[in-house]
């Protein structure tokens, strides 16, 4: 219904909408705007595909564009904030899925006619594309199952795991091969299928072999093979606009997962390889020394605490997610403010189990974003804070990663909330983090211990107060 | 276990060993406590209020009779010691060391005796510090006194009726007394300067606000164990006593606050720097106890000596009872924590424990004083391990050669690919380049908060990857139409869902 030209001249526009939608997310104030542009980006892009290439089926088109749709805004609407992750990682196995199909359709498309370089090019494509798509698909699957509590959080660390990641690589060259060469003469969908199940257990056994506290950099890096999946079809659909947002995405996820891995002090290798820390056992030695003694406190002391305090940080860890503490921690926050107090939250960049999960968090309870901070902006405030309140974090406030720099978390920064005056950490009992590492703050002389569920506790805090 | 509160006897002693507040929290913990009636009066507690925390009020030969552990500010008389009985658990001030006869009374009475004075000064046992409590009265009360002594303002002001010069407060000695008048005497507006013999105090001067005096004298420490001062060389007082007969002149209020454990107190203002002293100034000697800091001072009274007050009180916290009494009774009560490890009303007197045994002069009947040296000193010996160096995770220097041997590799993989690739491949490749920098540049500067949102909304627009499967719906390949509808279907799924929650996190974010 309308030329390539239009076509060409729409896709400019989606993509340069796209990069404003990314750009946008540079404050918070911008960033509505940012996603409106997204969508209108996202919108001219399907119409004009619509319009432009689609010549039959509108029936079926419109169906599942309806209904998913539809699926896609109750799945929205519904979820809760502490689910964020679990949605993120799902809507990242679509994708995958999505690259999957949509490379086997082209690759049984009989309309297309290359010969030569040409061919094998568009079949490296394809085969690249599928790839990629399977092993989003898989690890994103694992990863929803590992945040939302299906599997377990515990590393998969089976023996030789990294011969068999090689083997799986070899294999999957070895296939492509195999298929470039038979789909000159016409075949080629045995290897192909052989290469999606090889893809398909890669990604189940690269995220199985990840650890809970992990999970922000797996999801982040699944967010990035998304985007690598979408810019590979692009290639195999001879298709710019896919290649742009391909790469766009693909390199937003992988920045990302370099910022959690430096905020953790981890290599992005080590992270992939699995398990935490690659020495092995090594975990556990650091704990071995009595180390001293806990002071605990209850929630009355706590409100007394906080009312003569001036200055309060909290830090808030996944702990908050799981007793879904947040809007109590605003209430307290509000009731505090009002009273002269200087309430600002501490983030640490991988708390939780996504990027910016605790921003997420806070904001939903409606906690004002312009007192939470990042660790780097707060990290030297913390001689004049009066009070930090930890609530369900460990090892992101553990002292041992800067005076243990052979420990397993050694190097990584943390919110150093020891050098304040009293430091009060909500914790259900005496149990490591995830990185099984005993955290010395909880016997520092300034420390006191509040035991309990992190929202009940907090619930009669608040009563006190 | 009962707790047994009784009167203190001692004349002008207006303080309590524990307050209504203290009380209650004490019950928590699971002791009876009785109070002889009228205990609190002199510092404004009333039975009425102990009553209501949940406390009996007694009659003083029960609370003798009937306790296990006996509560006092002030060590026992003749009389009330002959009333212990062997088992009882004496907690109070008693000064082993000045008071032998008490000691050895205490020991044949078989009783077990904890002395508030002689908890080591370890910064665990900080929170039952006694002395420092009272020292911190002690120096607050101090600078009230002089203010009440002194004819003038402390602060400066500029009136309509002409100019006030500030006070100048000279205070000796900045040890918790010393430092506590130096942080009131600041706050009421006057000028401050402070010595102390003990160098590492200077900073703690410094962050009152007030001015450290230098001594023109090298390189004497007289930090002594313990946190406390030590007698210096006859030099350095030589030198000393030059700086404050030359301050004497200047200022219109000297506190002095230097005690050295065990030994009268040192003469540091004699009669000729009183004298030297402006008329109407005021000295005030928190020393007066151990003989006085001012040659000149009359303990427990106020005398003046040429036109200057000299107040030799001996009783200042007890003149702020209810001050100090509450902090005196939170002291205890911490002791008591430390003693009570199952929180269920049985004291434990663990000789295990540093703090317990350095306070523990008596048990059962059996002297255990001095103890054995204390481990720490306040101010921790040079053996304390250097602070771990902050460990600088310094990535070994990076050649330069390898960058650029990286380059030089993916730019000839580039060059090999570009010799075979089609152009076709190349145009679309350039794209794919391109966009990767424009991505890397732009996701730079998104904001760390805002990390969620972009994850979903990249996840919402990475399904651009419909495009491709509209393209193939078309198709007359059944199949084909029907695998492209299946990943329209999921697609848009990602698309709505994607976009909904990103808005839906985005209206959160409030100001």
């Amino acid at each position: 219904m309308i030329n390539a030209g239009v076509i060409t001249v729409s896709y400019i526009i989606a993509t340069i909408l796209f990069i404003l939608a990314l750009g946008g997310l540079s404050n918070q104030e911008t960033a509505r705007r940012g996603n409106y542009y997204g969508m209108i980006g996202m919108a001219i892009a399907l119409i004009a595909t619509v319009l432009g290439v689609v010549t039959q089926h509108y029936t079926i088109l419109f169906a599942a564009l309806v209904v998913g749709g539809s699926i896609g805004l109750f799945a929205a609407r519904r979820v809760q904030m502490t689910q964020m992750p679990e949605l993120v990682a799902i809507l990242h196995s679509l994708v995958g899925l999505a690259a999957v199909a949509v490379g086997y359709a082209n690759f049984m498309d009989p309309t297309h006619h290359l010969v030569g370089v040409e061919l094998t090019i568009h079949d490296i494509e394809t085969y690249i594309g599928i790839l990629i798509g399977a092993v989003t698909l898989s690890g994103s699957v694992i990863a929803f199952g590992k945040l939302s509590g299906r599997i377990g959080g515990t590393p998969l660390t089976l023996p030789g795991r990294h011969y068999m990641n090689l083997a799986l690589l070899i294999g999957a060259i070895w296939f492509g091969y195999q298929f470039v060469v038979q789909s000159a003469g016409g075949g080629g969908m045995e290897p192909l299928i052989i290469m999606t199940v090889i893809a398909l257990l890669f990604g189940i056994h690269m995220v199985m072999a990840i650890g809970g506290a992990d999970m922000p950099v797996v999801v982040s890096m699944l967010n990035s093979y998304s985007g690598w999946a979408a810019a590979a079809t692009g290639f195999m659909l001879g298709n710019d606009l896919l290649i742009v947002t391909g790469a766009l995405v693909g390199s937003s996820g992988a920045i990302l997962s370099y910022i959690m891995c430096r905020a953790m002090n981890r290599k992005f290798l080590a992270v992939i390889a699995g398990g935490f820390g690659t020495g092995g056992g090594k975990a556990a030695t650091t704990t071995g020394d009595e180390q001293g003694e806990v002071i605990a406190i209850d929630s009355e002391e706590t409100a007394a605490l906080l009312l003569d305090a001036k200055e309060v940080m909290i830090i808030p860890g996944y702990g908050m997610a799981v007793a879904q503490a947040q809007h109590v921690v605003n209430e307290i926050t509000k009731v505090l403010r009002d009273k002269g107090v200087n309430v600002r939250f501490g983030i640490h960049p991988v708390a939780g189990r996504m990027p910016g999960h605790m921003n997420v968090l806070l904001a939903e309870a409606k906690v004002p974003y312009d007192i939470v901070f990042e660790m780097d902006e707060i990290n030297d405030d913390f001689p004049d804070i009066d009070v930090s309140i930890v609530i369900g974090a460990n090892d992101i406030v553990n002292p041992s990663a800067l005076t243990d720099p052979d420990g397993p978390i050694g190097g990584m920064p943390v919110l150093e909330c020891w050098n304040g005056k009293v430091s009060i950490v909500l914790k259900r009992s005496m149990a490591t983090g995830y990185a099984g590492v005993q955290n010395p703050l909880f016997f520092k002389e300034n420390t006191r211990m509040l035991f309990g569920d992190a929202k009940d506790t907090l619930d009669a805090v608040f009563k006190a107060l | 276990m009962k707790i047994g509160i009784p009167r203190e006897l001692f004349a002008g002693e207006k303080r309590v060993a524990t307050t209504p507040e203290v009380a209650s929290q004490l019950i928590k913990m699971g002791f009876d406590i009785a109070v002889e009636s009228n205990a609190g009066a002199a510092a404004n507690y009333s039975d009425e209020q102990y009553a209501a925390a949940g406390c009996s009020i007694s009659t003083v030969d029960k609370i003798w009779n009937e306790s296990d552990i006996i509560m006092k500010v002030r060590g026992p008389d003749k009389q009330e010691s002959m009333r212990l009985k062997s088992g009882q658990t004496l907690i109070s001030f008693l000064w082993p060391a000045q008071n032998p006869e008490l000691l050895q009374m205490l020991a044949e009475r078989g009783v077990t005796a904890i002395a508030m004075d002689s908890i080591p000064r370890i910064s665990r046992a900080q929170k039952m510090d006694a002395l420092s409590s009272m020292a911190n009265i002690a120096g607050y009360r101090a600078v009230v006194e002089a203010a009440q002594h002194f004819g003038r303002f402390f602060t400066g002001q500029i009136t309509a009726a002409g100019k006030v010069m500030p006070a100048k407060v000279l205070v000796i000695g900045a040890g918790v007394a010393g430092l506590a008048a130096i942080g009131t005497a600041k706050s009421m507006g006057a000028i401050v300067r402070s010595f102390d013999t003990r160098p590492e105090v200077q900073e703690q001067i410094e962050s009152m606000d007030a001015e450290f005096l230098l001594l023109d004298f090298e390189d004497e420490d007289g930090s002594g164990e313990g946190g406390y001062a030590k007698t210096m060389s006859k030099e350095f007082i030589e030198a000393e006593m030059a700086l404050f007969a030359e301050q004497a002149k200047e200022v219109d209020i000297i506190i002095t606050t230097a005690l050295i454990p065990g030994r009268p107190a040192p003469k540091l203002i004699t009669a000729d720097m009183v004298e030297s002293m402006k008329d109407g100034s005021v000295v005030v000697d928190l020393a007066a106890e151990q003989g006085g800091n001012c040659e000149l001072t009359e303990p427990e009274k106020v005398a003046i000596h040429h036109g200057v007050t000299l107040i030799g009180y001996t009783d200042l916290p007890s003149r702020m009872a209810a001050q100090s009494s509450q902090l005196y009774a939170s002291n205890l009560r911490h002791l008591l924590t430390d003693l009570t490890p199952e929180k269920d009303g049985r004291i434990i007197v663990d000789m295990e424990d540093e703090v317990i045994r350095g306070a523990t002069i008596c048990k059962d009947g059996e002297t255990t004083w001095p103890p054995p040296a204390p481990k720490l000193s306040a101010a921790p010996p040079k053996s304390e391990p250097a602070p771990a160096p902050v460990p600088v995770v310094e990535e070994k220097k990076k050649s330069v050669a390898g960058p650029i041997i990286g380059m030089v590799t993916a730019g000839l993989a580039l060059l090999g690919m570009g010799a075979v690739a089609p152009e076709s491949f190349m145009a679309h490749f350039t794209v794919f380049v391109l966009a990767c920098f424009i991505g890397y540049m732009v996701i730079w500067n998104v904001s760390a908060a805002l990390h969620t949102p972009l994850m979903s909304v990249t996840n919402a627009i990475s399904s651009i990857i419909i495009i491709g499967a509209l393209i193939q719906i078309s198709s007359d390949n059944e199949m084909i139409t029907w695998i492209a509808a299946g990943t329209v279907f999921i697609a848009s799924i990602n698309i709505a869902g994607g976009f909904a929650v990103t808005r839906r996190m985005l209206e959160m974010f409030r100001r």
